[in-house]
């Protein structure tokens, strides 16, 4: 054993190929007789592809191949059970959706096909706001509705609960012994994962009709998964590469360009390469969703929270990706790292006409301390007590209990709060110095 | 007038995904050279969990840092792996690689035994050296005994426990590893023309034990000038007057710049796990997690309002001085 | 319409038949094969595509390669100096300045112009030198770290003639 390995600063590997220019992303890869795919994106947000006509486009020099939904053998992808998004759309759902695609010689010559392709859509109203898209008699998304429907239990995902809600205590009894109620709503924009390496997928067929991806996944083995269902292809004749990826931050935890780059290969029998600009990636790629979090609070004077009523609502884009699991965890930890008794938290997943919200590091949980922590400070402030003693006080410690039931061991909010002062510069006063994470002994 | 304000916040993060059961695996070969082929299906998008998962390849089969090969990232060579997300990859792909690794150290012991004329006990491994602990004299590299041994390799793979959530009551003991972290911000606003100085954010957050502190300080960093963005840039949507004035460039799209970034204080608290290899949590999310509500705060308290959405754009900060 | 354009690469001599829309970025990348310069946003913001003509750094994405004509370009493959590393490449792996990597060689170009033009740089000039790098990775903070560091080493000048 080599003890000092662990903790020691090594340098990352490969780190010297990163500096040297020599690390190989995916459109650093050229294959022998590679095509260039572009895609034909929808116009509008919400409606009905009637007729496309892609004959024109066909025919023009330097094309290889144009593709439409009817060419996908299996139009639908997304995390397993939940998959619900097709390659190439024909009911559009948000602007941007991918109608078409060609593989051309070049990227001009396959943006001059794009144009050429002639669509014929039945416009649809659109709905862009998550309020508006709960209302009654809103647009809607999807035809079974513009909420997701939860199951009975946090892994059994479709089911007929409007949303997803965690209890525990009672909140009558919580706002009964109140000595004030504290209310905050806060909202969070969504924000782009802006990796700078923009999506990109090389896929190389083979002579005997198996298939190499080279792509940028967070997770090659699900994504395979996802994109043989697709091409309806047996797992062992696609094998995925994700040799160098330019950021993730859960950007890439979706499938981006792979199925389409992966028909188109398999179409022409050459190597066909798609990368997104950046103005596709900020226009249609998936993104943090939107979030609006209401807080309702009794607490006391001196500064316990007795019961905490929390109502989030998620704007999850137009499909399902990975949006139920940032509700599970943000439900799971909104009320935050503090013990209160008596909790009631409600998330709403809500589809809206715009590309699919995803997760973003923090799966939820980013967007639940931003509120959290928002109403903690609005609590301090109208109680005039210091926002740290406020979390000391209240802080989560070994032994307790969150509202979804999870006993706590190794905690340290504590102790890193302690810390953090200190590397602040701030004194803390001695008796929340001496405080500690360890087991309550009497009551909270 | 420019007006300064601290604002402060704390979080908690799950390592791995709730409930448990999502999987990764590893597979390590020695070879005659002394060295040892990791192989993985666990990507690295520049967070430096290969570098993580080399190191503890090492260190428990005793041989140098540098002896270590990743083949990693495609599924034709590494074994399974749920993926890059969840902050999972130290703590779940680390716990499968430490496993291979005793497997692999078993194996090579036992067939160096006999070579040493000893038994596999009593062997040690270190710098890349076997050596008896009884007989100092007995020891051969790692190299030799590979050379002379047929294949010498060890599987791992782990699974973070299961953990459903009851079926009645939809509770559960679902959580893996919770690290914590909390931030301190300091900002300066300039109440004429709304703009944001960041000046400094002191952090401190729990990885339970750092494999590679360098790393773990460049997470730290990494999420807080990402949580800035947040905090004070960035916004998709909505976008106003029409869908049309939607960013399209990383010029209408702003996200922080070096020119942007305040002095970051960050201390590295650990607490460890019980479950994590060496007691390590997931840094990776934790770290962005935190600051933004410290540094909307902070704005807040400087300007003497509330403005509870964020990003907090200057225009935000004069529409809320006018009110 | 093609035009022949004749330039250096890292000192090599380079003649590419090129359109007049061709931008120096494709021309290194898919017509040479330098493929150091990364394309990350192809407006000129990012960054990740900066490579240096007669020693001044350039975004390549907005560059027409025609520009280029009887000029010197070098990308980040060319800082290396007797096959050892650019003390601010040496510098980015040994203080954990690089993580993803795409934005690195344009960062280390970046840093390389500031270092022959300012030997004694202080952190907010290295700031101002990557004002124009985007990194959504790191928060820069080690990247600093590392043109510091580079800063102090005898070898920081240089790169091929």
């Amino acid at each position: 054993m080599s003890p000092e390995l662990i903790g020691a600063r090594m340098k990352r590997y490969g780190g010297l190929d990163h500096a040297a220019g020599r690390t190989q992303f995916v459109d650093d890869l050229r294959a022998p007789g590679m095509l260039a795919a572009k895609v034909l994106r929808s116009p509008v947000a919400k409606g009905d592809l009637l007729h496309i006509d892609t004959s024109a486009a066909r025919g023009l020099p330097g094309v290889a191949a144009v593709i439409t939904a009817a060419d996908v053998p299996h139009n639908i992808y997304g995390p397993g059970r939940l998959a619900d998004q097709p390659v190439l759309a024909q009911a559009i759902r948000f602007r941007g959706e991918p109608l078409a695609a060609v593989a051309a010689i070049d990227e001009d010559t396959a943006r001059e096909a794009l144009e050429l392709i002639r669509i014929d859509i039945r416009e649809q109203p659109a709905v862009f706001d998550p309020l508006e898209a709960m209302a009654d008699g809103a647009p809607k998304v999807r035809p079974e509705g513009n909420l997701f429907l939860f199951g009975p239990h946090p892994f059994m995902y479709a089911g007929e609960k409007p949303c997803r809600e965690i209890c525990s205590g009672s909140l009558e009894q919580g706002f009964a012994s109140a000595d004030r109620i504290i209310e905050g709503e806060y909202r969070q924009a969504s924000v782009e994962h802006a990796a700078l390496e923009p999506q990109c997928c090389l896929a190389v067929p083979a002579p005997d009709g198996s298939l190499t991806v080279h792509t940028m996944s967070q997770h090659p083995w699900l994504h395979r998964m996802e994109l043989c269902a697709v091409l309806q292809m047996a797992p062992h004749r696609v094998r995925s590469v994700s040799t160098a990826v330019g950021g993730g931050f859960g950007g890439k935890s979706d499938m981006h360009a792979d199925p389409v780059a992966a028909l188109l290969a398999l179409k022409t029998g050459r190597p066909v390469k798609w990368r997104w600009t950046r103005q596709e990636e900020l226009l249609y790629s998936t993104h943090r969703g939107a979030w609006r979090i209401r807080f309702r609070d009794a607490v006391t004077n001196d500064g316990r929270i007795l019961a905490r009523d929390v109502r989030s609502i998620r704007d999850g884009g137009a499909y399902a990706c990975y949006n139920y699991g940032c509700i599970e965890s943000h439900c799971s930890t909104v009320a935050g790292p503090y013990a209160i008794a008596n909790v009631r938290i409600q998330g709403y997943l809500v589809y809206t006409n715009k590309p699919p919200a995803m997760t973003m590091r923090g799966f939820g949980v980013n967007e639940a301390a931003y509120a959290c922590e928002s109403q903690m400070n609005r609590i301090a402030a109208e109680l005039g007590m210091d926002p740290l003693e406020l979390r000391l006080i209240n802080a989560y410690r070994n032994g307790d209990i969150m509202p979804n039931g999870h006993r706590l061991e190794s905690v340290a909010l504590v102790e890193v709060l302690q810390e953090t002062a200190r590397a602040a510069g701030i004194e803390l006063p001695a008796h929340l110095q001496a405080m500690s994470s360890q087991a309550r002994t009497g009551d909270l | 007038m420019k007006k300064r304000g601290i604002g402060i916040a704390a979080g908690m993060y799950g390592t791995a995904v709730m409930g448990g059961g999502d999987k990764s695996m590893a597979v390590i070969e020695l070879r005659p050279d002394g060295g040892a082929d990791l192989l993985l299906g666990s990507v690295d998008l520049g967070q430096g969990s290969t570098t993580v998962l080399a190191q503890m390849a090492a260190h428990e089969l005793g041989i140098p840092y540098d002896c270590i090969s990743v083949h990693a990232m495609d599924t034709a060579v590494g074994p399974f792996c749920a993926g890059t997300w969840g902050s999972r990859l130290t703590y779940v792909a680390g716990n499968a690689v430490v496993a291979a690794a005793r497997e692999a150290r078993q194996c090579l012991l036992e067939a160096a035994a006999p070579l040493l004329k000893a038994s596999a006990v009593e062997l040690d491994i270190s710098e890349g050296k076997i050596v008896s602990r009884g007989n100092p004299e007995a020891s051969m590299p790692v190299a030799e005994a590979v050379f002379k041994s047929p294949l010498i390799a060890g599987r791992g793979s782990y699974a973070p426990p299961m953990r459903l959530p009851d079926f009645t009551t939809g509770k559960g003991n679902c959580f893996h590893a919770l690290a914590w972290g909390a931030a301190i911000a300091e900002v300066e606003v300039d109440t004429e023309t709304g703009e944001v100085d960041l000046l400094r954010l002191a952090c401190a957050y729990d990885a339970g034990r750092a494999i590679n502190p360098m790393l773990v300080e460049g997470q730290i960093q990494g999420g807080a000038v990402m949580a800035q963005g947040q905090a004070m840039l960035e916004q998709l949507y909505p976008c106003y007057p029409t869908v049309d004035s939607q960013p399209q460039t990383f010029h209408d799209y702003i996200i922080p710049t070096a020119m942007d970034i305040p002095g970051i204080e960050c201390r590295i608290h650990e607490c460890p796990s019980p479950e994590g290899p060496y007691g390590a949590k997931g840094i990776g999310e934790i770290t962005a997690v935190v600051p933004h509500p410290a540094i909307a705060e902070a704005i807040c308290n400087a300007i003497g309002v509330r403005i509870d959405e964020i990003p907090i754009t200057p225009e935000k900060i004069l529409r809320a001085l006018q009110r | 319409m093609k035009y022949m354009l004749s330039f250096t690469v890292n000192g090599a001599p380079a003649d590419v038949a090129v359109g007049p829309t061709e931008t120096l970025l494709d021309v290194l990348r898919d017509r040479l094969g330098f493929t150091g310069a990364k394309r990350g946003c192809e407006t000129g913001d990012c960054g990740a595509c900066t490579v240096l003509v007669d020693g001044r750094s350039v975004r390549s994405c907005i560059t027409l390669a025609l520009t280029v004509q009887g000029k010197a370009v070098t990308t980040v493959e060319g800082l290396a100096r007797d096959g050892k590393p650019h003390p601010l490449q040496q510098a980015f792996h040994d203080h954990g300045a690089s993580q993803c990597g795409f934005c690195t060689p344009g960062m280390i170009v970046s840093l390389a112009e500031l270092l022959e033009k300012n030997p004694e740089p202080c952190r907010d000039d290295a700031r101002a030198a990557i004002a124009g790098n985007l990194c959504r990775c790191t928060g820069y903070v080690k990247i600093i770290d590392a043109a510091m560091a580079a800063a102090r080493s005898p070898h920081k000048k240089g790169g091929p003639a």
